[in-house]
């Protein structure tokens, strides 16, 4: 099939961007939605013309690399699924496909389609950990974690960081990635120590960087590919405000 | 002279590792923060390494090219890790551990690294723990476990199916947890391009900032490679596609050897290639085979649908031929079995290069909730790639390259044979032999990371308390530096008409061909002879645009295809060399009666240590001899 791209172009962050448009003709429905955009360059490159620059590596929905905004969606058509899930089974002949960066202020757009995600790793390192040194770990058994627990600690530690619900949201929050380690550690007792301050620390740290806050509209649950839902933001709300009532730092 | 020597503690296996740490050499704590550190990869041996060094007090320097440490490739391993806690009362051990890596290994594995792979898991499992993983419970709270293949006990603790993805945002944390704490200098998006040989020491690594292109070069007291391993070399495998041999051909270009390079693992279970576009192939995880069961149907070409083909028509081929493990027997026979029943005409699907994995019988025992809960993401994954859904109709599978056995050659102490420099992980060659088993790369990985490397890299650091880091302006940096942005330029200034992914697919399947789950001389020869011509037409007909002073993707796919090429030529010098069968290294001119792989033990009970001899040389091979004096070596056999 033949289909119409429009593509933002961005030489590099200071640069203004636009949208170019492409054709391309062969697209086999088989084709995954990277392989396209891969045939693309090829093409382009043997015509002597600048690739696009696209970020990609797992090609499993779990590094998190991909951030395509596609046809007005992060990580395009689907649910549950991330930008290297997409096939091209899922356009038809003559489609036009807008393809744009994830749009936040937290995340600057490095050149074309790659942006910078560092703001999340910062986040992280506001207090998405436990304090634990290698060789002082209990037994792993020594504190019991029951099923549900356990189960419901992997729901939100299943988030592969690739910042679809900043992209998705209308005030670029991060709360829903902040929900998922908060929630995460907090289910666990090997996370309890920390999680008042964890909870402090990672939000602060999340308004430091340009995020907005949460208006509960749902649209990061909606486009997450890890269907990540957003009872964790309920808990972050509930491990925020006790630890606003209680911690004295 | 031989240079190899791998350091092996004297004394009983079992009291090696207890004695190395009783009797090496310490930093104290005050001159810890006088010494630099730099690790490379940031997956399941870098990111543990990293932070484990830090949290001991060393300044360290970790870089990944990808943006965040988080992406590494670890976070992609799906079944799990293992630990020899005998959890579930079945008679595990860590000598049962050290026994089924060295079987699994078809006895080509070092004994005493394995026997601290397996003395350190149990630790391992404890840590991942404390660092908030949340490892797969029972109801009652303590871990639970599953059956790996090429074992008789379950010691395989899970996070669904996503397990790598757990641990390494565990260790990630870890990490993250040091930047904050100010020990840890985090420069993501950088390639490695060249490590820094000074007197004969590992001093440093020049690197290119992969957004604004600059060369940087960066010294310390050691260096540490975790960088991974070359399955891409197929260029469809099931590594992430940016996943590279650079920094492993980087160090043995400056003398570090390399070690089995032609181990590589082809892991049974992975979606079929399905179109000719692809540039993935997708595993599925090998805790699938604890309850689906692999079958073609017993006449050939049979056509019908699966659910047509009653159980009397159908092959079970593991159950049938090793009947003692059945559907888990090591990947290396799993895979070969399969491509022996499709080679023969009894392949499915479309192209007929796929078997049928099914879980009819599990889901009708167990429920689909069940099976759901163990395997929900891979099914989802599954149906999303091929849009089936495998609770109603069997999954298709087919080999697919995956895990290299291979890589630098370290000693006991995780060193190359550059002093200073150290590779963990994938990254080295040391503890699975010629196959590994399934969960015990994760457990490599974290094991060399957080509970070998902080005791070896201290080992060796100790004598360097008073060296002082040497200046990036020293000649040696400068010609490193010279020498890789040279090579930068010569990739823009060739202009000619192919891109490198067309190189790097060609050099795929060339090398999944003669050099992939079957060799024998003649093609191997010819994959010599093919490769040498593909190599002189990348130099001269290579085309990529851009400069260098931007992000510049295609830049960094040439340097990566470049040394692809280069390691393409040295595996298959090692798998011509070694004339026998072990593990996934199957030569069909040994194998037995019955067809199974067929060692050598009197010719080929080494491991091949290749040392770089320049461009236009041959490779020269130092032999470490594999003593075995706590194994019986005999013919390994899953029947």
């Amino acid at each position: 099939m033949k289909i119409k791209l429009n593509i933002w172009k961005q030489a590099n962050a200071k640069a203004k961007g636009k949208f170019e448009k492409y054709e391309l003709d062969g697209v086999d429905t088989e084709m995954s939605f990277l392989e396209m955009l891969d045939s693309l360059n090829e093409k382009l490159i043997k015509e002597g013309k600048e690739p696009v620059a696209f970020e990609h590596d797992c090609h499993e929905a779990i590094c998190g690399c991909c951030s395509l905004y596609i046809n007005g969606h992060p990580h395009g058509p689907g649910s549950e699924t991330a930008t290297c899930q997409v096939h091209m089974r899922s356009f038809k002949d003559g489609d036009t496909i807008t393809i744009e960066p994830w749009r936040a202020k937290g995340f600057p757009v490095l050149k074309d389609l790659m942006v910078d995600r560092n703001a999340f790793d910062k986040i992280m390192s506001a207090g998405g950990f436990v304090s634990i040194d290698a060789g002082q770990a209990p037994d792993a058994n020594a504190n019991l974690v029951g099923k549900i627990d356990a189960d419901k600690a992997f729901d939100a530690a299943a988030c592969i960081g690739c910042g679809a619900c900043v992209a998705a949201c209308k005030n670029s929050s991060a709360t829903l990635f902040v929900a998922a380690k908060v929630s995460q550690l907090a289910l666990l007792p090997q996370g309890k120590v920390e999680a008042k301050r964890r909870a402090l620390n990672m939000v602060a740290k999340m308004d430091e960087l340009g995020f907005g806050s949460c208006t509960n509209t749902g649209a990061c649950e909606v486009e997450c590919p890890k269907g990540i839902g957003i009872d964790f933001i309920a808990k972050l709300n509930r491990e925020y405000l006790c630890a606003s009532f209680s911690e004295s730092e | 002279m031989s240079k190899l020597d791998a350091k092996i503690p004297e004394g009983p296996l079992a009291e090696k590792w207890s004695k190395y740490k009783a009797t090496q050499k310490l930093v104290s704590p005050n001159n810890r923060k006088k010494l630099d550190i730099i690790v490379v990869g940031t997956g399941i041996a870098g990111a543990p390494a990293a932070a484990s060094l830090a949290e001991m007090g060393y300044n360290v320097k970790v870089f990944c090219f990808q943006d965040s440490a988080r992406r590494a490739h670890s976070v992609a391993a799906q079944g799990g890790i293992n630990a020899a806690r005998n959890n579930k009362n079945d008679g595990d051990s860590v000598d049962r551990l050290f026994y089924d890596t060295i079987k699994g290994g078809d006895f080509r594995a070092r004994e005493a690294n394995v026997y601290r792979l397996a003395e350190v898991s149990s630790d391992v499992i404890d840590q991942l723990t404390a660092q908030g993983v949340p490892f797969a419970r029972e109801y009652g709270g303590t871990l639970a476990n599953r059956t790996f293949g090429g074992v008789q006990v379950s010691r395989t603790n899970y996070a669904q199916g996503q397990t790598g993805q757990q641990i390494l945002l565990g260790s990630y944390s870890a990490l993250k947890r040091q930047v904050a704490l100010g020990k840890v200098k985090m420069f993501g998006r950088q390639q490695m391009l060249d490590v820094v040989v000074i007197d004969g020491k590992a001093r440093g690594i020049i690197t290119r900032n992969l957004v604004t292109g600059e060369m940087e070069r960066h010294a310390a007291h050691a260096v540490v490679l975790a960088t991974g391993g070359y399955g891409t070399i197929y260029y469809l495998s099931t590594l992430a596609v940016q996943s590279n041999a650079s920094a492993a051909m980087q160090a043995y270009r400056k003398g570090a050897f390399f070690g089995n390079p032609s181990f590589i693992q082809i892991h049974p279970t992975c979606i079929p290639v399905l179109n000719e576009y692809q540039s993935k192939l997708t595993l599925m995880s090998e805790s699938l085979r604890n309850d689906g069961r692999i079958w073609v149907p017993k006449a050939e070409g049979d056509k019908r649908k699966p659910k047509d083909i009653p159980d009397e028509e159908r092959d079970y081929f593991l159950e049938r031929r090793y009947p003692a493990f059945g559907n888990l027997v090591p990947r290396d026979v799993a895979s070969r079995a399969a491509k022996e029943r499709c080679d023969n005409g009894f392949g499915v699907g479309k192209t007929g290069l796929a078997v049928y994995l099914d879980f009819r019988d599990a889901l009708a025992k167990q429920g689909k909730k069940v099976i759901k809960g163990k395997y929900g993401n891979l099914f989802a994954m599954y149906e999303k790639i091929t849009g089936e859904v495998p609770y109603e109709t069997p999954m298709m599978i087919y080999p697919a390259g995956h895990y290299t056995m291979g890589g630098l050659w370290v000693d006991y102490n995780l060193q190359t044979t550059i002093p200073g420099l150290f590779a963990i992980g994938e990254a080295n060659f040391s503890d699975h032999g010629a196959n590994r088993l399934g969960a015990n790369s994760l457990l490599q990985g974290a094991a060399d990371g957080y509970f070998v490397a902080p005791y070896t890299v201290s080992n060796y650091l100790a004598d360097e308390i008073s060296t002082k880091v040497p200046s990036t302006d020293s000649p040696e940096f400068v010609e490193a530096e010279n020498e890789a942005k040279a090579i930068l330029d010569k990739f823009l200034s060739i202009n000619g008409t192919q891109t490198a992914s067309s190189f790097h697919k060609r050099l795929g399947h060339i090398m999944w061909t003669y050099a992939g789950m079957q060799r024998n001389e003649e093609g191997l020869k010819k994959a010599q002879e093919l490769i040498g011509e593909l190599k002189k037409e990348f130099w001269s007909d290579l085309k990529i645009p851009g400069k260098t002073d931007e992000i510049n993707q295609e830049l960094e796919k040439a340097s990566r295809v470049a040394d692809f090429i280069d390691l393409a030529i040295l595996i298959v010098n090692d798998a011509l060399n070694r004339k026998e069968s072990c593990g996934a290294h199957f030569r069909e001119e040994s194998r037995s009666e019955g067809g199974e792989a067929m060692r050598i033990d009197d010719k080929y009970s080494f491991v091949a240590a290749w040392e770089y001899h320049g461009e236009e040389k041959e490779p020269k091979l130092h032999k470490e001899e594999l003593k075995f004096e706590n194994v019986e070596v005999k013919v390994r056999s899953y029947k």
